[in-house]
């Protein structure tokens, strides 16, 4: 009997799940998801915890208050935050997979129940679940920037990682053939951790977004292969979902730097040289905060181009006062998103709804791009390699090819920067040397604060006049 | 472990892959971070697996291994779908002018 409503409330789950993301696809109806997902999951854990072979309660419920203790402060990390949170909750979900896969290794060895299937099963489970756990954590230590976020890399690097990876996937073989082998179990262990930090350590804080996407589906395929170990088909479907979605985002981050899928998945990326100090520095124009006012009053249509350095100077509420001023003007604003702006899938989007801008003003790439060049004045805020021309012209950039927002097609480009130094990949912007372009320098936050400002009084100046 | 079970497991595998590929493509590049939390919660199933790993008590090793895993599930259900209800909150259409 309970046995069927475990089934049962599996089958519910699976459904709600599908339910959940289907819900996801508008803003309108996205909310519904998430309690469709809640739902699920709490009939999924109802179901499991009425197992007969569930012996004692005390290990569980402490688990489960510990976990509840520590996930409610994680989920009230600032929006800025909120890519090294994913890091972590993959790393969460690929420690469960490795430890539950290691736990039942241990178990059907004494039972003397270790199959071909279960241990092959348990193989996969055990090195994608350790390789996306200290992965994960690699890649949170760098978006917090406790690690140097720069890519760390060294003579051989690559060939060095396939061979602790063919390593591991030679003593996996080892222990399918002979499962008693432990000691060969706990290489593949030591191989698979130590594995996840080696493949994170070349990549720099730009390919965050591919990398995050790459361990999303990682962590979705451990569950699978948990499910296969365990045959618990509502472990593959929900691992499923959450592995293809990872998927499908790691393709759209790849397309949107114009990378090859087969070069992030073996980890070569990131590793964009810095160029050689080449040619004199080109002489850039540079404006004032109350100048770049004038240009934005006297605009028709103003485009703002995002990027992380937004994120890093907390300046989305000040773009807001920008719009609001604006926009009562009868000025037409509108956001530009370029796909990998910022640290990770949307990350913009999250912190421009943060600052209550509304979702229609937001724009993908490819919408907004036939519109530049009938865009009065466009304004880049911390956003570098995604509005640089050379990606469209130089061949010899390393950039060269990868889709970009046109900013330089605007009639005025307006820059904030804090200083000339080359952005994260140290690659020279010819943006901010074009005719049409004019710098302001300084921290984001102040120098969006001086324009809203200059904005307001001149508002103000003309009303009194 | 019957031929049936494992075939029907990779029929699941199968289907769920194609499902989530529909589903994915069409949600809003809006919602990517939260589309990404969202997820990262609903794979947090593997609670289900923790739990029976742990409840068993078939060795003290896989039972302490079972819990912390029941912990770091539990963490990821918490955290991602308070989170992902957080974000999505902000999202809001523009105002009608008054």
């Amino acid at each position: 009997m309970s046995e069927l409503f475990t089934q049962l409330s599996y089958l519910a789950a699976a459904t709600l799940f599908v339910f959940s993301l289907r819900w996801l696809n508008r803003p309108k109806t996205a909310r519904q998801g998430v309690l469709a997902g809640v739902v699920g999951m709490v009939l999924a854990v109802v179901g499991t915890l009425v197992n007969p072979h569930i012996v004692n309660y005390s290990w569980i419920a402490l688990a489960l208050v510990a976990g509840t203790l520590v996930g409610v402060p994680l989920s009230r990390v600032a929006l800025t935050a909120v890519p090294q949170r994913t890091a972590i909750s993959h790393a969460f979900g690929g420690l469960a997979a490795g430890l539950v896969g290691t736990a039942k290794y241990q178990v059907w060895l004494g039972e003397g129940e270790l199959t071909t299937f279960r241990t092959t099963a348990i193989v996969i489970e055990v090195i994608l679940g350790f390789v996306t756990f200290t992965g994960s954590l690699m890649a949170a230590g760098k978006l917090q920037e406790v690690i140097p976020t720069r890519p760390i890399t060294y003579r051989g690097q690559n060939a060095v990682n396939l061979a602790l990876l063919g390593i591991a996937v030679l003593a996996g073989v080892w222990v399918v053939v002979d499962p008693s082998q432990w000691p060969f179990f706990a290489l593949i262990v030591a191989l698979s951790l130590a594995f996840g930090v080696l493949l994170i350590i070349p990549i720099g804080g730009a390919d965050m977004p591919t990398v995050i996407s790459l361990l999303n589906s990682y962590a979705g395929l451990s569950a699978v292969a948990m499910g296969f170990v365990l045959e618990n088909q509502l472990l593959i479907i929900a691992g499923a979902l959450d592995g293809s979605s990872g998927f499908i985002l790691s393709v759209i981050m790849c397309r949107a730097m114009n990378r090859s899928f087969t070069n992030v998945l073996f980890g070569a990326f990131g590793q964009v040289k810095a160029q050689a100090a080449g040619g004199e520095a080109k002489p850039v124009k540079s404006a004032t905060p109350q100048d770049a006012a004038d240009y934005l009053l006297s605009a028709q249509r103003v485009v703002i181009v995002p990027g992380y350095g937004m994120a890093v100077a907390q300046a989305q509420h000040r773009v807001r006062e920008i719009y609001d001023v604006l926009t009562k003007r009868g000025i037409d604003v509108k956001f530009a998103i370029h796909p990998v702006a910022g640290r990770m899938p949307g990350h913009m989007n999250v912190l421009l709804a943060e600052a209550e801008i509304p979702y229609d003003a937001l724009l993908e790439m490819d919408e907004i791009n036939p519109e530049m060049p009938q865009t009065d004045v466009c304004v880049v805020v911390g956003a570098n390699d995604v509005v640089n021309p050379a990606a469209r012209s130089d061949e010899t950039s390393p950039i060269y090819g990868m889709p970009i927002i046109d900013a330089d097609k605007a009639r005025v480009v307006l820059a904030n920067k804090r200083s000339m130094n080359p952005g994260f990949a140290g690659i020279d912007n010819a943006l901010y040397s074009a005719d049409n372009t004019l710098m302001v320098f300084g921290d984001a936050k102040a120098v969006l604060g001086d324009i809203a400002a200059a904005l307001r009084a001149e508002g103000a100046g003309q009303a009194a006049a | 472990m019957s031929e049936l079970n494992l075939s029907s497991m990779l029929f699941a595998l199968m289907l769920a892959t194609f499902v989530g590929f529909y589903v994915i493509q069409n949600v809003s590049r809006l919602l990517h971070t939260p589309l990404m939390s969202l997820t990262n919660a609903i794979s947090a199933i593997a609670i289900v697996a923790s739990i029976i790993v742990t409840g068993e008590q078939k060795t003290l090793f896989a039972t302490v291994l079972g819990a912390v895993a029941v912990f770091a599930s539990m963490t990821n259900i918490v955290s991602g779908f308070l989170i992902t209800e957080r974000m999505l909150k902000m999202f809001k259409e523009k105002e009608p002018r008054a």
